[in-house]
């Protein structure tokens, strides 16, 4: 079969076990977040922590509550790194330095698993498994309360509050993310994705040269990798590595858990507001961005610029042969559309236009379909624009979902989508006028405008994914791209439950005829174009220094 | 201070009947006289001081931008960067205009309420009853004072005592004379008003300087304007906008330099200018203002700006039926002849009872006999002779007497009673007849006929409430714009049933008390809706005051003016449909601009980002997809296009985008294709054109 033709078979298989699962995955997971019973296990863990789960809370302690369980999630991960010399499974592994500990602890705990280090010569298992994984399914935990919260604001009226925060975390690690991961890795293993907590195998090379080929447990770390929106990878080399990701089997399963919580995420938001095709709408609008960077991406990797470099085979450069052009091309859409930064082969060799459409799925704030939660959130926060503005057109003061769109929840969603932006114009800005950057870019011209560009909107999303080509080990790349990462996280969750609080407290305005309707291809189209033209008109200016004057040379 | 011609200004007044007429037609425009740009000039130069500009955080950028191109223009003078000094700040000045060009007319208006503000002289009654003069400015409320005819009405107030005929025209510009009279909804007169005829005492209900008319200043001026919830909310997300373009210019200037070039500052300010939402940031303010005046150009006062943009929301409309869905007098619509009786011996008859009669039920009995039955509309002369017997409350009838013979017409009971008096028989059929008639809703009159010495009923005349022209069609529209209609009437319910069945309303609600009407407020509002009503007696201002938009007669009283958040100076309650428009169409002006500016941006990006770095990488010169001639024309041409544009849309800002009443769906799908695809093609055509022209200037590049 040819690659083309291999890669059409394998998008079909994606899609169908996308479909079939979309309704009872999401409807499950309504049913996780809405029902009254606790589990034993869960009721254990309340008690330790000493939360009563049947109290609700306002949106105001149910923000602190977010941020101060990942201000202490970042102080643990920070400090098993830098206690790793004395913890089990080091493999004489030692202490990891202050900048590159504090990036990481971050990186993790905001869902971005930006990786400033190799991970097999740098981590032992220990913080890998009681540190890094941990954070993989919590984070992630986090990021679906954020966005249950927010579609709670929809469903409730004349209320001050949003749930319980404990509660919504618990749930979603305990119901969700654990029983899915826990078949995954095992499916993973099946496949041939390694396990093991050895440090590594010593062979002799053809060149008679020893050699330590790493090994870790991987499968376990692999599945929530995906399943969480994460990306961070236990190896070094990410999805590319065999002992990652070994066949285009586990190629396939790998994007499928990526897509499948933000995908079903939509279902269950119908569900919850009570209207299932308010969901299809977002899902249709996810679906065409992500189709149609996936066309962009899949294209122009298969046509690099011009003929010699295409009968040299340059579209091949920093891919897997096992995957070839389709699977990397799908792979990096997917995890560019979502906040998961895994990568099954080197971005930084992605032609000019491919790179780029790699970079605006991430410009894009995350919604195709976006992170665990994250994207449901994002794309909730669009609607309320695109709302505001096309609501203003049919002659009422706008309002979705029963809710009317004011003063506070302009303002608040405004916040939402200014902060990613702003964190990659300033960020992006500011390395390029430091004396050192031109040194730690691996290409100078445009590509390396890309390289910078990518860096700041890869940690500023929370999507962790790298361009490669750019030494971020400086102490000005590592705090700064750490303070991306927390503010392109925090400042958007705060926003969103202020938000949430906001709608809760509305009482709700029936639909009638004169509502503008937020379902049917006209608001589809409507949502659709909103994303597209706002990170159009931000990031185009840029751009076109990028990606596009390399695109276009 | 405006040079405004009162032509433009004058007020269009239009009878009830006529608004009736005009049922169906979608909100008119308001005037727009090119003229007016120039003679608002001296005020728009007036408001580029910076402390104006900080109002409006999308204009003050271009402020800023304007004075920092100017210095730079200055130190290194070229065609291209005085030009482009210049055009940013008529770009600052054309929104400017804008604003002055929408208060002018409200100016021009208060001018002429000011004229009506003479100094009067009041003859108060002291507490023995004694009339003394003071000046018109010292009264206080609770004051009696004495109006008689050609004197000018010191105050607001109601009469408490007396009737006389009072010439409105100067707030109305209606110049038939209305009638004010003591207790009742018809007490309330106005200060600046003059009595034509008889006598009347007026308590004073407002101090001097808060009357209507002074309000009414204040209001038309825009003095008291200001912001509305939702202009806020679009203030905040196009501030959110300007502060995105900021961020994506000031980190181009690195980004460049690093590229290899660094961009000049005129170049950076150029592309921001270019890039916020300069055009709907420079009209929104007008089309607040605009949206006010085209209520008081259709003779409505709305207190606050709040209430129009409420209007736009309203789910729920309450109308009284009398009035405003059916014409307020019964009129005669059918003859029943009962026995041996024709219909033409009934119309005779009924004609002849009612030529005298001069009750609108009477003159509507002759024109229907006029119009079905071809009789005479004037008495002829042997019917001069007749006397008239004119309706009592204990006959309960009407009649005439004509050479000994004597026709009656009443209600049912009275009519039997009188007939069996004089020895007649009343048929089954009459009960069977009035039953029915009273049944569909209609009211039926009896008449009956004492001939050479016999009694006999002749027939029945059905009066029915007669569903104005056109409210059928316009309900409708409601209906499709998501607005319930709910009618209002004292009838009982199946009356009410039946009329509002030939009206077409969704709902009605019978027997209706003041209270009935706020408990149905309060339901419909209870449900998250917006509810709107006209109301005009004392006993509605609480219903009016509950109401979102309450909209009170300007004939009632001044507790109903109090309590709602409107006023009609023509009082017509079918304009309540019409001020639900007006509020439509104003946040579709907000939203079409604002849609129109921001897809403005992509032939911006085209004309300017190939301009900027076509010299670092050659391979953008292929996004100058409008061949513009170089550089610096293409530059100069997107920021001479988004000045110009602003002008371009002055008139629509005020007139107010064309609204025709249909769903939502079909609303957006028209406003986004003409407003957004349009705001895409547009600018690709206006710049492309702009730069043919400034490419011939000398030395620009």
């Amino acid at each position: 079969m040819s690659d083309t033709g291999a890669g059409f078979v394998q998008l079909g298989i994606l899609l169908v076990a996308l479909a079939v699962v979309y309704r009872p995955l999401g409807d499950y997971m309504a049913r996780v977040f809405t029902s009254k019973k606790h589990l034993k296990v869960e009721r254990v863990l309340y008690r330790v922590v000493r939360v009563n789960p049947d109290s609700e809370q306002r949106w105001t302690t149910y923000a602190a509550g977010v941020l101060g369980f990942s201000f202490v999630s970042v102080v643990v991960l920070y400090l098993l790194q830098r206690l790793q010399s004395v913890l089990p499974f080091n493999f004489g592994r030692g202490t990891l330095d202050p900048a590159t500990s504090f990036n990481t602890a971050v990186s993790f705990v905001t869902n971005t698993n930006w990786q400033s280090y190799v991970p097999e010569t740098v981590m032992g298992h220990t913080v890998q498994m009681a540190g890094l994984t941990v954070q993989n399914f919590v984070s992630a935990a986090v990021g679906l309360a954020v966005a249950v919260a927010l579609v709670r604001g929809f469903v409730r009226a004349k209320t001050d509050r949003l749930g319980n925060v404990w509660v919504d975390i618990v749930r979603g690690a305990v119901r969700i993310l654990l029983p899915i991961a826990f078949l995954f890795a095992i499916v993973l293993i099946a496949f041939g994705t390694v396990m093991s907590l050895t440090k590594g195998v010593d062979v002799t090379g053809p060149d008679g040269v020893q050699h330590t080929i790493a090994l870790a447990p991987v499968a376990s770390q692999e599945s929530i990798k995906e399943l969480g929106t994460n990306g961070g990878g236990i190896l070094n080399a990410n999805s590319a590595h065999p002992f990652e990701n070994p066949n285009s089997w586990t190629n396939l399963i790998e994007i499928f858990l990526i897509l499948v919580i933000p995908v079903s995420l939509t279902r269950t938001f119908g569900t919850m507001v009570g209207n299932k095709r308010q969901g299809t709408a977002l899902l249709a609008v996810m679906g065409i961005l992500w189709a149609g960077m996936l066309t962009l991406i899949w294209w122009a990797e298969a046509h690099p610029n011009g003929p010699a470099a295409l009968l040299a085979g340059a579209g091949m450069e920093g891919k897997e042969t096992r995957f070839g052009i389709p699977s990397t091309a799908l792979f990096a859409n997917s995890t560019t559309g979502t906040s998961t930064g895994a990568v099954n082969g080197a971005h930084d060799s992605l032609s000019g236009l491919g790179g780029g459409g790699a970079l605006l799925n991430m410009l894009f704030s995350e919604i195709t379909p976006g992170g665990v939660g994250t994207g449901l959130y994002s794309i909730l926060v669009f609607a309320i624009i695109a709302v505001f503005l096309a609501g203003l057109m049919v002659g009422r003061t706008p309002e979705y979902l029963g809710k009317k769109l004011g003063r506070r929840e302009i303002t608040t969603a405004s916040i939402a989508i200014l902060a990613m932006p702003t964190l990659v114009l300033i960020g992006s800005g500011v390395a390029l006028m430091m004396k050192d950057t031109a040194g730690a870019l691996g290409n100078s011209g445009a590509h390396g405008l890309s390289e910078v560009l990518y860096a700041f909107a890869s940690t500023s999303n929370n999507n962790g994914s790298a361009f490669g080509g750019i030494t971020v080990t400086s102490n000005f790349f590592q705090s700064t791209l750490g303070v991306c990462m927390l503010l392109g996280r925090f400042i958007p969750i705060i926003a969103v439950l202020c938000l949430a609080g906001s709608l809760a407290s509305q009482k709700r305005v029936p639909e009638s005829a004169g509502t503008l309707p937020t379902t049917g291809p006209q608001f589809v189209t409507m949502l659709a174009g909103t994303v597209l033209l706002v990170a159009a008109l931000t990031f185009v200016p840029a751009l076109a220094l990028g990606p596009i004057a390399e695109a276009l040379a | 201070m405006t040079a405004t011609t009162t032509k433009d200004t004058q007020r269009t007044s239009e009878s009830p009947e006529q608004h009736a007429e005009h049922a169906g037609r979608s909100v008119s425009a308001g005037v727009f006289n090119p003229k007016q740009l120039w003679s608002s000039l001296p005020d728009a130069l007036r408001k580029l001081n910076p402390r104006h500009q900080l109002k409006n955080p999308v204009m003050f950028v271009v402020w800023v931008g304007s004075v920092l191109v100017t210095v730079f223009a200055i130190s290194d003078a070229s065609v291209f960067s005085i030009a482009t000094a210049l055009w940013l700040w008529f770009t600052v000045l054309f929104a400017n205009l804008a604003e002055a060009v929408a208060e002018g007319r409200g100016k021009a208006q208060a001018e002429s309420l000011r004229r009506t503000k003479k100094e009067t002289v009041a003859r108060r009654l002291g507490a023995n009853g004694l009339e003394e003069r003071v000046p018109g400015i010292d009264l206080k409320i609770g004051d009696l004072v004495v109006v008689e005819a050609g004197e000018v009405i010191p105050g607001d107030g109601d009469v408490v005592e007396g009737i006389a005929t009072v010439d409105e025209s100067a707030i109305t510009g209606e110049s038939a004379p209305v009638i004010r009279e003591s207790g009742g909804d018809r007490s309330a007169v106005t200060g600046g008003t003059t009595v034509l005829s008889d006598r009347i005492v007026v308590k004073i209900t407002t101090k001097p300087g808060e009357s209507f008319v002074d309000r009414m200043i204040a209001l038309v001026e825009g003095a008291s304007r200001q912001k509305t919830p939702n202009e806020i909310a679009l203030t905040i997300l196009l501030s959110v906008l300007t502060i995105i373009f900021l961020l994506a210019v000031v980190a181009l200037q690195p980004m460049a330099d690093y590229s290899g070039k660094q961009q000049s500052v005129i170049v950076l300010t150029a592309l921001l200018v270019c890039l916020i939402p300069t055009t709907i940031g420079a009209l929104l303010s007008a089309i607040g203002i605009a949206g006010m005046d085209r209520l008081v150009q259709r003779n409505v006062l709305a207190m606050s700006g709040r209430a129009v943009e409420a209007a736009g929301d309203v789910d729920t409309l309450l109308l009284d039926k009398t009035g405003t869905i059916t014409f307020g007098n019964r009129r005669a619509t059918e003859f029943v002849p009962v026995g041996s009786s024709t219909v033409d011996d009934l119309a005779a008859a009924a004609r002849l009872s009612s030529l005298a009669d001069g009750t609108p039920e009477g003159r509507s009995i002759v024109e229907l006999c006029v119009e079905r039955h071809g009789l005479a509309v004037e008495a002829g002369a042997n019917e001069l002779a007749g006397e008239f017997v004119p309706f009592t409350a204990q006959t309960r009838m009407s009649g005439i007497d004509l050479n000994g013979r004597q026709v009656r017409k009443g209600a049912a009971s009275s009519v039997r009673a009188w007939v069996v008096e004089h020895g007649g028989v009343v048929p089954d059929e009459v009960n069977t007849v009035v039953d029915g008639i009273s049944q569909d809703g209609g009211t039926p009159l009896v008449v009956a006929e004492l001939s050479e010495g016999v009694a006999s009923v002749r027939g029945v005349i059905r009066l029915s409430d007669v569903v104005k022209p056109g409210m059928r069609e316009r309900f409708d529209e409601l209906r499709a714009m998501g607005i319930k209609t709910v009618m209002i009437t004292g009838d009982n319910p199946l009356t009410a049933k039946a009329i509002a069945e030939e009206a077409g309303v969704d709902d009605f609600l019978a027997e209706a008390k003041p209270e009935d009407k706020m408990a149905l407020i309060r339901k419909e509002q209870e449900g998250g809706k917006l509810v709107a009503m006209t109301g005009d007696g004392t006993n509605d201002a609480p219903a009016l005051a509950q109401a979102d938009v309450g909209v009170a007669m300007n004939t009632g009283t001044s507790a109903a003016k109090e309590a709602g958040n409107m006023v009609d100076l023509d009082s017509n309650p079918t304009k309540l449909i019409e001020i639900v428009e007006i509020g439509k169409q104003l946040l579709i002006t907000r939203g079409a601009l604002t849609t129109f500016s921001i897809a403005n941006d992509l032939a911006k990006y085209f004309a300017i980002l190939p301009a900027m770095f076509v010299a670092i990488y050659p391979g953008l010169g292929k996004l100058n997809i409008m061949h513009l001639h170089s550089p610096n024309t293409a530059i100069l041409s997107a920021v001479i296009f988004n000045a110009l544009v602003i002008v371009a849309l002055i008139p629509l800002a005020l007139r107010g985008v064309r609204y025709r009443p249909s769903s939502a769906k079909a609303l957006l799908r028209r406003n986004l294709l003409i407003y957004g695809l349009g705001g895409v093609i547009v600018p690709f055509a206006g710049i492309w054109l702009i730069d043919l022209v400034i490419r011939l200037i000398p030395g620009i590049g």
